[in-house]
């Protein structure tokens, strides 16, 4: 452990030295007396549960509204580091999109050999309902969130790609506007890249994918499960700050060749569909029978081109774990380029050498479940006792195709708040990719941060918090 | 705007006036327990209290017996009474949490910060909790919620929505409330036993904070006539049956101007209010004061049962 604990980067200290970009925050953060910072901490809770910025959390008792911790430290990348950044993200979402169509279409990159045909056809996410149709533009995933790491000065790599309905932009938002609110003065001494035109930037993108057979201006609208969802707070914002409707299955119907809302004023015909509901839940007559958040009939009116849905159903192929390993080969496939980010060495269970290695080295790895999130399921060997691994090796046995493993990465450092001051803390970053007519994405994104010492896993679920980020203008 | 998004803040704008009433009939059914009853002991107004809510049952069936603490726990913090003032101040904030980009955040602010100190209130020992305490508050809370609605929110169509909520429960709570006490309105002695009783007129004015307001718009003596005719037919008070259904027409004109277009909403609210301002104080005591409540009480419910249908459950007009 402690060999991997030197090789940490901190990504504001550079031995004894004071990292240029972080110079400002560091004279910042020793000229504030501790009660002061103490008061403003209680000062962002505040806002944070005064404007709502809450995550629901059912049926673990206790108050369901929970606040994600704010951590009020900055993390800062300087425009050259974003560069890169941007271009690889962009680049990425590209090769996503244009991997979605060819799978759902001539599916090239299987008869060329590059991908196994199993890995796609046999996916859960793979969408039988979406194949020989193109959507709008061709885009199938409209926000591609790219979770970073970095290990350091010039090593970012990509931890996974999301490429249904991300969530956590209203943070990276709203950790911005209290950062402004409370320290206006440090972003006046250092330029930071605004990322406010993101909301605006998402509207248009939507804007832009409306279905052919739409000739006004398209009405765009959220659909959210409802308010007993994690993240409708973030639902409710976004909609508000785009200034269209947040929607729920109950108040959409099919009649005749489109999807209308029910409003005041009557029936209205709605264009473009930003759901943050998952496939399997959209229309109860394609899917899920027993949804009863989706829309009876939104899939023949999707498939006749009388509505965009965003994401497109089916997107989520894309950003699954065991296809992951292949967005390398997608690049150089469909642009011809070399990667600008890369991924991280994985190894597949579903291939016995590679589980062999596995096997004979969990205290190393991380393993994933290929279809899990949030951060459960997993093992993180080095933190693991010898019961969990050898529970965890039966399980990998059982079903060596349901698991990757990774190396363990010494994720970079950002100074923290801690009781004592400040402290290095593990961070990762998903910045927010938008594909429409254009490519869109705003300078940064959303840090999350492992507020407990030495812990890597930074999903707000398991005690992970927020830091706003900044890319220092050129 | 969604039906929905409407329906919630029609349904908000509701349960924030009943949570008032229910506070007010609170206050009068412990100050009437304070006078002595002619009988002997004291009077005791919780069966009709608690009957103009529709909660007598229930609540014979959770407490048996009618003991002062027990009714004014069902009455204010019970969350199986759907009346209580938890019971709507909490169906008031799901309702304004689920639209609150609908609404502004002085607005949003004002019935997040009640809640929140409600749930403070529930944990508070209850011998240390008066019940004039526990009215005040809850009637402070609910001028806060409309004073930052009248100098925030925007006047769209939600406002009118909101506008209807208020105005339709209003004319209920203020129909129920005169109710409770018709028999004291009584004109003639031989209706009632116990009498007219000049203590319990005055009460049932304080429950609409209505005194100030009857001395400046009646001389003379206190009369049941005069009280009828205030909480009643009066346009210039602000609970009174007629102001209420007023309200409820100028929302749904509003929205009809909105539109351009009216619908059978606007046309029920004005038969309504036409019916009710030809009404005179003797024409209502000669069908009987309860009578005409009860049907009042009715046709304001069709008016909403109409106004859902219309606007906030998408069934074209």
């Amino acid at each position: 452990m402690s060999a991997t604990q030197a090789k940490i980067f901190n990504e504001m200290m550079n031995g004894q030295d004071v990292r240029a970009a972080y110079a400002n925050l560091e004279k910042w953060y020793r000229s504030m007396p501790p009660e002061l910072r103490n008061l403003k901490q209680s000062e962002a809770e505040a806002l944070f549960r005064r404007v709502g910025i809450t995550f629901a959390v059912y049926g673990e008792g206790g108050d369901p509204e929970r606040l994600i911790p704010f951590d009020m430290f900055p993390r800062v990348m300087t425009a050259e580091e974003w560069r890169k950044l941007d271009k690889g993200i962009r680049q990425r979402a590209a090769a996503l999109n244009a991997f979605l169509c060819d799978v759902y279409g001539r599916r090239e990159i299987i008869r060329a050999g590059r991908i196994p045909e199993h890995l796609v056809t046999n996916n859960e996410a793979y969408e039988k309902a979406a194949i020989g149709f193109m959507p709008p533009r061709g885009v199938f995933s409209h926000i591609v969130g790219v979770d970073l790491v970095r290990t350091g000065p010039d090593e970012f790599y990509v931890l996974e790609d999301n490429c249904r309905t991300p969530s956590g932009v209203s943070y990276m938002l709203q950790n911005r506007e209290i950062m402004m609110r409370m320290y206006p003065q440090l972003f006046m001494e250092n330029r930071i890249a605004p990322v406010d035109g993101y909301a605006s930037a998402l509207r248009k993108t939507l804007a832009s994918v409306a279905p052919r057979k739409c000739m006004a201006e398209p009405n765009i609208v959220i659909l959210t499960p409802g308010q007993f969802n994690s993240a409708y707070y973030e639902h409710s914002f976004l909609a508000d700050l785009m200034g269209v409707e947040l929607v729920e299955g109950q108040d959409l119907f099919v009649e005749g060749d489109f999807i209308w809302m029910t409003t005041t004023e009557g029936p209205k015909k709605v264009d473009v569909i930003y759901r943050r509901i998952d496939d399997s839940f959209l229309d109860p007559l394609c899917f899920r029978p027993d949804s009863m958040l989706g829309v009876p009939g939104l899939m023949n009116v999707y498939r006749s081109g009388g509505v965009t849905i965003c994401s497109a159903p089916g997107a989520g192929v894309a950003d699954d774990k065991a296809i992951y390993t292949y967005v390398p080969e997608m690049i150089r496939f469909y642009l011809g380029e070399e990667p600008v980010l890369e991924n991280v060495p994985t190894w597949q269970c579903a291939r016995k050498d590679e589980c062999r290695y596995v096997l004979e080295h969990l205290s190393e790895l991380v393993v994933k479940e290929v279809h899990g999130s949030g951060g459960y399921g997993m093992l993180v060997g080095p933190k693991a006792d010898k019961s969990t691994i050898e529970a965890f090796a039966h399980k990998i046995r059982q079903n060596p195709e349901n698991y990757i493993a990774q190396p363990t990465l010494a994720l970079s450092a950002v100074p923290t708040f801690v009781e004592e001051g400040i402290a290095p803390r593990h961070v990762d970053l998903r910045p927010y990719c938008l594909v429409g007519e254009k490519i869109e994405l705003v300078p940064g994104g959303l840090t999350r941060v492992a507020l407990t010492e030495g812990s890597l896993v930074v999903n707000s679920s398991q005690g992970g918090g927020v830091k706003d980020t900044w890319v220092l203008a050129e | 705007m969604l039906s929905r998004t409407a329906d919630h803040l029609y349904w908000m704008a509701r349960y924030l006036e009943r949570a008032e009433t229910t506070a007010r009939l609170l206050e009068v059914g412990a100050r009437t327990a304070l006078l002595p009853d002619p009988s002997g002991g004291y009077r005791n107004d919780w069966e009709a209290v608690l009957q103009s809510k529709g909660t007598l049952e229930q609540f014979k069936e959770k407490f048996g017996e009618t003991n002062q603490r027990n009714i004014e726990t069902w009455l204010f913090f019970d969350s199986d009474n759907p009346a209580s003032v938890l019971s709507c101040i909490n169906a008031a904030r799901e309702n304004a949490r689920v639209v609150r980009t609908a609404l502004t955040s002085p607005v949003w602010d004002a019935i997040n910060s009640a809640y929140q100190e409600l749930k403070q209130l529930q944990r508070t020992e209850r011998s240390k909790l008066m019940v004039t305490d526990l009215t005040e508050w809850t009637l402070r809370f609910c001028h806060l919620v409309r004073g930052c609605l009248s100098a925030t929110q925007l006047r769209n169509d939600g406002y009118a929505f909101m506008g209807i909520g208020t105005s339709i429960e209003r004319a209920d709570n203020t129909a129920r409330l005169i109710d409770v006490k018709y028999y004291v309105l009584l004109p003639s002695l031989s209706y009632v036993g116990s009498g007219l009783d000049q203590s319990q007129w005055a009460l049932l004015l304080q429950s609409m904070t209505a005194q100030r307001a009857f001395n400046w718009s009646y001389s003379g003596e206190i009369t049941a006539q005069k009280i009828a005719h205030l909480l009643i037919l009066n346009r210039k008070f602000p609970r009174s049956l007629l102001s209420s259904v007023c309200w409820t027409c100028d929302h749904l004109d509003d929205i009809a101007q909105n539109y351009s277009n009216g619908t059978r909403a606007q046309e029920a609210a004005h038969q309504l209010y036409e019916d009710l301002s030809r009404a005179t104080v003797d024409d209502i005591f000669d069908e009987g004061l309860h009578e005409f409540l009860q049907r009042f009480v009715s046709r304001n419910a069709g008016l909403a049962n109409t106004v859902q249908d219309v606007y906030l459950r998408g069934i074209p007009a």
